[in-house]
């Protein structure tokens, strides 16, 4: 079998909640609205047909605001909610046919969560809820334990392990949660509003934590929020979900930048976007060619093609060509440049308008951006960033 | 008869129908039920017969030391010494330790049973809409109406006043139960089976213990129902202070009334400290920070 794309396929999932949910189906798919179910159907719809692919080994964040059913959604995921109607595949397995039996191994070994009030049993101590999973799982109780020690210094608790949930503070009780979800070595992680109900400067050290404990786990995390700024901190990918149907999918930046309809461009209306576009997405393509190889006829073809060239010698740029400006002598002017010239800037194509202002302000014309991979190049122009800026 | 109301259906008819219907019942059955019920007896008896053996200053140290294990707090265990002591003083020792193998034995019964149909009933609405009504009528109902079908069956003596006793004491232990597992923090309970708990699992790592505290003031309730059952039990031969109560009542004895129900108070007392100074220390345990 070939290995699926997506970690987690949502297809087609609705869920509505009433006396006879699948009598209604055929109307919510109409697309009555949520309001009208109610008060004459009798239903509540909390999610219209929704589809995602989630990748595997990223963040993907599912925002919303109260009432959008995000919530909903994700408890899908473990099947804490079956849905109405759809399909939700996870390593190309549909899910909603497991058996009890199927279904717990499932939860046991492959997915787990972290719950907004955190959830700890309160009568066990920290160790113990830390291997809550792995003991109701058959694991040896030493072994757990061991195994629960570790993740205890993962998420910097050691000491604390044998002190009830009640002697923590919010935010400690919270990464007992962590711990105890991450103890299963599940590949996916289910975080529901988990640093919600922190301090905001709890929750801004708790979302660094979680930013350093993927960039080494690597694991699928789907994480809900109804906060923008937590979004687009954590999210690789963003959805954006109201009244329980999808509105818009994508990165930070295209959401920033191309918002899908009027209601996701009023939410982004007051976000910072120095801090959160990357310069990547501002640059236009530019073709990248090494200046051993550089002939005006090779330029020429390639600018016709792109519409910009970046010559480079010993894999760092040296001279700029645009379309623009495609006359013959300030191609040989270009090439004599890249023979000789200095390296000029460049920028991380990943890293933020914000940090990459000093660059910008230093060089008069268009700045070249680079992929981490070095493998595509794109030229930014100041007055992008500041069209960027502008709402 | 010229009354009020007129008579609708022949209510005569009926009544004789159900005291047929019971009397074969005690005809056909009475005695396999009796002898079914031999080892509750035998319970009861090796239990009264234990503590009324037991030299009395055994019992007010264990009570006292329970005591002191449940609330952590000397005045208390203090205060039962004392009144265990005064209740060996007035002169009712040994009926206060028949009283008390009445009540502990119905208790230990009623929970046994209690517990696990509090148990079914959190897990279905069904099941609790119907038991709800049978739990109110069987609190609401006269106690005395118990006794009858009840001595019929067993004739005067101990079971039937210990049956009847459960019958009266069960109700909040069920209650309880039920109320405290469905008022379990909904989000603990996701959070267990989100991590692959069977229902077994579910119930024992966290249902049960999170309602503890609750199901504990249901068992304190049971045990203070099944003390104030005594005197009514000792009608159909109970034994114990309620006996005395009832000699008390027939033989126009102010004292012996009084001072028998004075020992009930103090058996009251001791227990219902025991068991909310238990279910406290229970819920301070439990109890999640905010």
């Amino acid at each position: 079998m070939s290995k699926p794309k997506h970690k987690i396929v949502i297809d087609g999932v609705s869920k509505v909640f009433g006396p006879d949910p699948q009598s209604v189906m055929p109307l919510v798919r109409d697309g009555v609205s949520k309001q009208e179910m109610l008060e004459k159907h009798g239903h509540v719809v909390g999610i219209r047909d929704v589809s995602l692919d989630i990748p595997a080994a990223g963040t993907f964040v599912v925002m919303g605001l109260s009432g959008s059913g995000k919530s909903t959604l994700i408890r899908h995921l473990n099947r804490l909610i079956d849905p109405t109607a759809g399909r939700i595949l996870v390593d190309g397995q549909d899910i909603l046919t497991y058996n009890d039996q199927q279904l717990r191994e499932f939860r046991r070994s492959k997915i787990s969560m972290v719950f907004q009030r955190f959830a700890l049993l309160p009568h066990k101590t920290v160790l113990d809820n830390v291997i809550y999973g792995l003991v109701i799982g058959g694991m040896d109780a030493a072994k757990a334990r061991e195994h629960g020690m570790q993740q205890i210094e993962l998420v910097g608790l050691s000491g604390f392990e044998n002190q009830y949930p009640r002697q923590l503070s919010g935010g400690m009780q919270q990464r007992v949660g962590l711990a105890r979800a991450l103890a299963t070595d599940a590949e996916i992680l289910l975080m529901d509003e988990a640093f919600s109900a922190l301090d905001p400067l709890i929750r801004n050290d708790m979302q660094g934590q979680l930013k350093e404990l993927q960039a080494r786990l690597h694991k699928t995390i789907v994480f809900i929020t109804h906060d923008l700024d937590e979004a687009l901190r954590l999210g690789d990918n963003i959805a954006i979900l109201k009244d329980g149907e999808l509105r818009q999918v994508g990165t930070g930046s295209e959401i920033l930048l191309k918002p899908a309809d009027d209601y996701v461009s009023r939410f982004v209306r007051d976000v910072n976007r120095a801090r959160v576009v990357t310069i990547g997405s501002l640059a236009r393509k530019a073709a990248s060619l090494p200046a051993s190889d550089a002939t005006e006829a090779r330029c020429r073809e390639l600018l016709d093609k792109t519409g910009a060239v970046v010559l480079t010698a010993d894999g760092k740029a040296r001279a700029v060509l645009d379309s623009r400006d495609a006359s013959a002598a300030s191609i040989r002017k270009a090439l004599k440049a890249a023979a000789r010239g200095a390296a000029l800037p460049e920028l991380d194509a990943a890293a933020t308008i914000e940090e990459c202002f000093a660059t910008l302000a230093a060089s008069g014309g268009p700045v070249i951006t680079v992929s981490a991979n070095r493998r595509s190049m794109g030229l930014v122009e100041r007055g992008d960033v500041f069209a960027a800026m502008t709402v | 008869m010229a009354e009020n109301f007129p008579q609708i259906v022949d209510i005569r008819a009926i009544r004789i129908f159900i005291d047929d219907g019971f009397n074969t019942i005690v005809a056909n059955y009475g005695e396999a039920l009796e002898i079914a019920f031999l080892p509750v007896l035998r319970m009861l008896t090796i239990m009264e017969h234990f503590l009324q053996w037991l030299p009395w200053y055994v019992v007010v140290i264990v009570l006292s030391a329970v005591t002191y294990l449940a609330s952590r707090s000397w005045k208390a265990s203090v205060g039962v010494a004392v009144m265990m002591f005064l209740v060996g003083v007035i002169g009712i020792w040994d009926e206060a330790m028949a009283t008390i193998a009445l009540m502990l034995t119905s208790t230990f019964l009623a929970v046994l049973i209690g517990i696990p149909v509090g148990v079914a009933m959190s897990r279905s609405d069904t099941m609790q809409a119907i038991t709800i009504p049978v739990l109110d009528i069987m609190q609401t109902m006269p106690i005395f109406v118990y006794l009858i079908p009840f001595v019929m069956l067993f004739g005067p003596g101990k079971i039937p006043a210990l049956l009847a006793t459960i019958v009266f004491a069960i109700p909040p232990v069920i209650r309880l139960t039920n109320l405290g597992i469905r008022q379990v923090d909904a989000e603990v309970i996701e959070a267990v089976t989100s991590f692959g708990a069977t229902p077994r699992q579910r119930l024992f790592t966290a249902q049960i213990p999170l309602a503890m505290p609750t199901i504990m003031a249901g068992i304190n309730q049971t045990t203070m129902m099944a003390l104030s059952m005594v005197v009514i039990a000792s009608m159909i031969g109970a034994g114990g202070l309620g006996y005395q109560v009832l000699q008390g009542i027939q033989r126009l004895e102010v004292s012996r009334g009084l001072l028998a129900g004075l020992g009930i108070v103090f058996l009251a007392v001791i227990f219902d400290r025991i068991a909310q100074a238990y279910g406290r220390r229970m819920q301070q345990h439990l109890h999640i920070g905010s």
